[in-house]
């Protein structure tokens, strides 16, 4: 669903705001961040305590900036320089909180209706049960939220943000705690209601699974501050920063030093820590002896009982299972190889390779898997 | 029996004029950020600790003749406050306050400030807030409240003394009638009064600890 054309038109939502929040002593938190928002799903990703919230906070109107500037479509949200601070109830914002915040003794269509006081009874009607049957809640109108599953009261925190017709929605974390499919259905109702509607959605999450299943665009936050954006691949698998890379899935982060840098290929050998394993890694802006960090995902380990041969992958390193841990369907495997790899394998795998604490195995990673943060 | 009916009487418009009184009070006092608002809450809450006499004495004083309330109520009704009616709603009010007001704050602040939030994100002002989320969320808090300033309105003694006299059918409730009895000796009287006092209060404090216990919500905890 790209913009056919009249670019100007697309509803955006333009950000440019500080804030200092002034903790309980001197421990204080800078929000300062620049960024547009297009239409569609944008993801606002990074580890808890990274201001996510506290920016959409900012965006609703619930928390003021100390500086900067809110522009949703045409209209000025919020402007410090010309002292423009639409209140909250004006904002035409959809927000849907972490808790969902339906109102506890109200029912699911009372609480739909609420922000639509200002129509008349029967368009209010309308407006309501073509909100809830596109959420897929109709049946559930009457009930009141707590006599209703987790996913259904997700649905009707969106109907009910949404019946308002919005200029922008801020999903703060709506959907954590359903299962993929759950969550997939849900995701697909909210896209299918936005290819008509077109508003910028701002979703914010900290997890790495949702930023994958939503992947359009992401925004990356940390410490306040904006730190990368674009596409859901290469703002989260070349990460920059230690902490955004644990946040974004990687298991492994081993320091190391530069050996030697072979450009001609394209790689670099380092040497991981004080062992004698060396792995190839794409080339960086790094000399020979400079310490690194190397960030590699789990999952992206291939694990060999034998010796493997006639591989593309060109590193191979040989170790012992030092732990295996089974967690749902996955296997997590310690292996000791001067340093310790952790490696993801399925339930099945781990049965077949007959894997055991203690066993000798193999490491094949790709070059391409061994990511450099600096 | 006139004396118990003129102290239900006096319970119930207080408790009611309290409610109406204590919820905009609590409101503030619930949501405000103000830094000195620990001064407000202080005045809300000294009847706990004065003695009734005291309260009673500066009601006196205020309603008398010479007094700012007393001056203004005769210039609108023609006669005193002190020893009337009217009067002892006053020192009744000022007396109960913080029994209604405190309920009334302590029921507001638990009430999530998301929901708050999402109310304004919605759309509502804070009148429509208030009247749409925060009151219906507080029920228990407003029965409490009222429930608790009814009953220690109907056991008052000493502020009714000082503030209303002893006007048998006008100022004289249970208390002073039993009181009174207990002087003239006449024991069977005031125990009968007695007893019926302590029926009301035991009655109207389990009502107040079975809604706190959330016995009979109508939605459900989640």
């Amino acid at each position: 669903m790209d913009p056919v054309g009249g670019e100007i038109k697309t509803p955006m939502l333009a950000v440019q705001i500080r804030k200092e929040r002034r903790n309980s002593g001197a421990s204080s938190f800078l929000l300062d961040v620049s960024m547009e928002v297009p239409a569609g799903i944008t993801i606002l990703f990074g580890p808890s305590g990274a201001g996510k919230s506290t920016l959409l906070d900012c965006i609703a109107g619930l928390v003021r900036p100390d500086a900067g500037r809110i522009v949703a479509g045409e209209e000025v949200l919020f402007d410090s320089s010309i002292g423009i601070n639409v209140p909250a109830q004006k904002r035409r914002t959809a927000y849907v909180f972490q808790t969902l915040a339906l109102f506890p003794h109200l029912s699911v269509e009372e609480n739909v209706a609420y922000g639509l006081k200002d129509l008349h009874e029967e368009e209010r009607q309308r407006r309501v049960e073509e909100i809830l049957g596109a959420f897929r809640v109709e049946k559930l109108c009457r009930q009141k939220p707590g006599a209703i599953s987790g996913g259904e009261r997700q649905r009707a925190a969106l109907a009910r943000s949404l019946v308002t017709d919005p200029r922008v929605l801020l999903l703060d974390e709506p959907l954590t705690g359903l299962d993929a499919d759950l969550k997939a259905a849900i995701v697909d109702d909210l896209r299918l209601w936005n290819a008509a509607k077109r508003i910028p959605i701002l979703y914010v999450t900290h997890t790495r699974e949702e930023v994958d299943a939503l992947g359009e665009r992401v925004i990356a936050l940390e410490n306040g501050r904006v730190v990368s954006h674009g596409a859901p691949m290469d703002v989260l698998d070349a990460p920059r920063r230690k902490r955004l890379a644990q946040a974004a899935g990687f298991e492994n982060l081993l320091s190391g030093a530069v050996r030697d840098l072979r450009e001609a290929d394209g790689v670099m050998r380092v040497r991981l820590g004080e062992s004698p394993c060396e792995i190839e890694v794409p080339l960086g802006y790094a000399a020979a002896g400079d310490h690194v960090q190397v960030a590699i995902r789990a999952g992206d380990i291939l694990l060999a009982t034998e010796r493997p041969r006639g591989l593309s992958a060109r590193n191979v390193i040989e170790g012992r299972i030092v732990s295996l841990e089974q967690r749902g369907t996955l296997v997590t495997a310690r292996v000791d190889c001067g340093v310790v790899f952790v490696v993801h394998v399925t339930p099945g795998a781990a049965r077949a390779l007959e894997l055991s604490v203690g066993k000798q195995v193999w490491l094949v990673l790709k070059t391409h898997s061994c990511h450099l943060v600096k | 029996m006139d004396a118990l009916f003129l102290s239900l009487r006096l319970a119930l418009c207080v408790s009611a004029i309290l409610l109406v009184i204590g919820m905009p009070v609590a409101y503030w006092l619930a949501y405000s950020s103000w830094r000195g608002k620990f001064l407000l809450e202080s005045v809300v809450a000294l009847p706990l600790v004065l003695p009734p006499t005291v309260i009673g004495f500066y009601a006196l004083v205020a309603m008398g003749p010479r007094g700012p309330l007393g001056k203004l109520w005769f210039m609108f009704f023609g006669h005193g406050l002190a020893f009337t009616f009217g009067g002892l709603i006053l020192a009744s009010v000022l007396y109960s306050f913080p029994f209604a007001v405190q309920p009334l704050i302590a029921s507001f602040e638990s009430v999530d400030r998301k929901l708050l939030d999402a109310s304004a994100v919605l759309g509502a002002g804070r009148l429509r807030t208030f009247w749409r989320v925060i009151l219906p969320l507080s029920l228990p808090g407003v029965l409490t409240a009222g429930v608790l300033s009814f009953a220690h309105t109907i056991g008052e003694f000493g502020v009714v003394l000082m503030v209303g006299g002893n006007l048998a059918g006008l100022t004289r409730t249970v208390s002073i009638d039993i009181y009174d009895h207990v002087q003239s000796l006449e024991y069977a009287d005031a125990n009968r009064m007695a007893l019926v006092l302590l029926a009301i209060s035991f009655g109207v404090l389990s009502l107040v600890y079975a809604v706190n216990r959330r016995v009979w919500t109508p939605w459900a905890a989640k």
